[in-house]
């Protein structure tokens, strides 16, 4: 716990009165945390070390095209006779990847503009018209439009999807910022004769953090989705790399005759995406009480 | 009153040159040959010099900047680069599907959602609110695709109840044609939109239910019903109607996957052919169009709340 913290925490009457139980107590006792974690890090895990112990995903095999799951192909085969179940575990590599590292950027930009949106008078309604600009492009189209310009790879795929992803993250930081200046201890810090970039790093920054890891969680859950639905649509990660947009995508034409190949995947994408989003509810109850009210 | 609604009219202004110029820098400054990627793998040099004129690189930024503005002010969205039929027209052709798959999905998402919503305020803690909230939990996590082929799966060709795939439109066809299509579409738009307004209503109602308002109306005898209808909704019905429009972003992402899942030749459908066929400008044009689309009808909403809430004169 920052000292900062502790400032707010007495000066919050209400939750003054209680003993502090610890966060991260606070957090493992939240069940939405607890059983959504443990989801997600299985499917973490998997993802790391499945495909040492699977088929090879892009190993063909003529004699076995579209064949139901059974025990021995457990998700079936596709219509090259590639193991559905070898490509849905390797795939599940490219959404944890795309998932978290859209997350990750996002925040740090969104984090960076949001500060000097909400600290810098000057610069403000410049950011903030141009977030809302960026906020009224289907985010979905302007991945489309981004990707179809560059070219898709792994990395014009992310920086796509980080782009529509921003504004929210600005908006998020800019509105902790507007509160937590008005503060008694920021007028204090202030008054003390403090300089504006220790003032952001101890006194603002601490503020968003919670916040922020509550948006990411929600971040990374729409960056799968998006992800998914881009490879579905054809305008995402290259063919070649089994993504489950990919494998969805290509099972479309076979779709009246072999549904699984696109139910597994699907299946396999939803529980993550709810995963994630079950934690994000989780930490958005236990960290920021005052959401969560509101919610 | 007549200044803010000029005011909240002038400021979407600025934010649809912001998307104009956005637009415009995305294709300038896009890493590597825009022309070189749109003409594709086995174009030759020519090819790529033609693109490039089509798209009006080959120009100084300022005149390409001054054309564009101009371009843009004069209504047109630009010029499919294999039809060469201007994209207004290609929007023109297809605008019908979407813009009824677009009205029956709304429709049907405020016909279930605020109810559903509204219930689940007034039951708090009670199953049809965890049925709400897990839905609404749900509903985020389950892709558009994904639910589409599943109710495609179970309602069409188990059950062969409604057709798999396909549109019919109402003025050919007739109504019934029309509606037995429209349905497994309109379901599979319609549940994270249900997921986004059902959240909303629930909250927002059960805040105004603890008003102390809503206790004088109990203690006169008012019926519970129109406590809920009259008091509660009405006053819960600004952050709603917001939703509603915000929402629409969401429902425009999901028109391209659902019209390409249900074979419907809509606007989405004409963005993924332009995809396929790496027709740039086509999907530049139907950017702008949506976006502008967005921005209106969220002013629109902005401009409605007088009618929900005769508290706000501005």
């Amino acid at each position: 716990m920052t000292d900062t913290n502790q400032d707010q925490l007495m000066s919050d009457s209400v939750l003054s009165q209680r003993e502090d139980p610890g966060v991260l107590s606070m957090m493992l006792n939240n069940r939405a945390i607890f059983w959504g974690g443990s989801l997600l890090l299985l499917f973490a895990l998997i993802a790391i070390f499945g495909p040492l112990f699977t088929a090879d995903p892009a190993a063909l095999n003529p004699i076995k095209r579209l064949k139901p799951p059974s025990v021995e192909i457990w998700f079936g085969s596709d219509f090259l006779g590639r193991d559905i179940f070898a490509r849905v575990i390797y795939g599940g590599r490219i959404s944890l990847v795309v998932g978290i590292a859209v997350a990750v950027i996002a925040v740090i930009i969104g984090l960076f503009l949001g500060l000097v949106a909400g600290y810098v008078r000057a610069l403000d309604a410049v950011i903030m018209r141009v977030m809302d600009g960026l906020m009224s492009i289907p985010a979905i189209l302007l991945a489309i439009a981004l990707i179809s310009l560059s070219g898709a790879t792994l990395s014009t795929v992310v920086i796509a999807i980080v782009i529509p992803e921003i504004p929210r993250v600005v908006r998020l930081v800019r509105a902790v910022v507007l509160t937590v200046r008005e503060e008694p201890y920021v007028e204090a810090a202030i008054a003390a004769g403090t300089r504006l970039p220790l003032i952001m790093v101890r006194h603002i920054l601490p503020n968003t953090i919670a916040p922020l890891i509550v948006q990411a969680t929600y971040v990374c859950a729409s960056a799968m989705l998006t992800e998914s639905i881009l490879g579905f649509l054809g305008a995402g990660i290259p063919p070649e790399i089994p993504s489950w947009g990919n494998i969805m995508s290509e099972g479309r034409t076979y779709f009246q005759i072999s549904p699984w190949i696109i139910f597994f995947p699907g299946i396999a994408l939803a529980l993550t995406v709810l995963a994630v989003n079950i934690v994000g509810d989780g930490l958005r109850d236990t960290l920021d009480p005052r959401i969560a009210r509101k919610m | 009153m007549y200044f803010y609604i000029l005011k909240r009219i002038l400021s979407t202004i600025p934010v649809m040159i912001i998307v104009a110029l956005f637009v415009f820098l995305m294709l300038r400054l896009a890493p590597g040959d825009p022309a070189a990627v749109i003409a594709g793998d086995y174009a030759t040099a020519e090819d790529v010099e033609r693109i490039r004129e089509q798209l009006g690189l080959n120009e100084p930024i300022p005149v390409q900047m001054y054309k564009w503005v101009a371009q843009l002010a004069s209504g047109d969205l630009g010029t499919a680069i294999f039809s060469k039929l201007p994209v207004t027209t290609l929007i023109g052709q297809r605008l019908e599907p979407t813009l009824l798959l677009a009205l029956s999905t709304i429709t049907f998402t405020v016909l279930v959602a605020v109810p559903l919503g509204t219930l689940a305020a007034y039951k708090a803690g009670s199953w049809v609110d965890r049925f709400v909230m897990l839905f609404s939990v749900a509903g985020f996590s389950v892709p558009v695709f994904v639910l589409g082929y599943v109710l495609i799966y179970l309602l069409s060709m188990q059950l062969k109840i409604l057709p798999v795939q396909g549109y019919k439109s109402p003025f050919e066809h007739g109504f019934i044609e029309f509606f037995r299509h429209i349905i497994l579409p309109t379901l599979t738009l319609s549940v994270i939109y249900i997921a986004l307004i059902a959240r909303m209503t629930r909250a927002s109602v059960q805040e105004v239910l603890q008003e102390d308002y809503v206790r004088t109306a109990r203690a006169k005898g008012q019926s519970e019903f129109k406590i809920l209808l009259r008091h509660a909704l009405r006053n819960a019905a600004v952050p709603i109607v917001t939703v509603i429009g915000l929402g629409i972003a969401l429902m425009i992402g999901g028109v391209v996957v659902t019209e390409s899942v249900f074979n419907i030749p809509g606007l989405g459908r004409l963005v993924l052919d332009a995809v396929l066929a790496r027709d740039y400008p086509v999907i530049q044009g139907l950017i702008l169009f949506f976006s502008f689309v967005y921005i209106l009808i969220n002013l629109l909403i902005d401009l409605s709340y007088t009618l929900f809430d005769p508290r706000i004169r501005y």
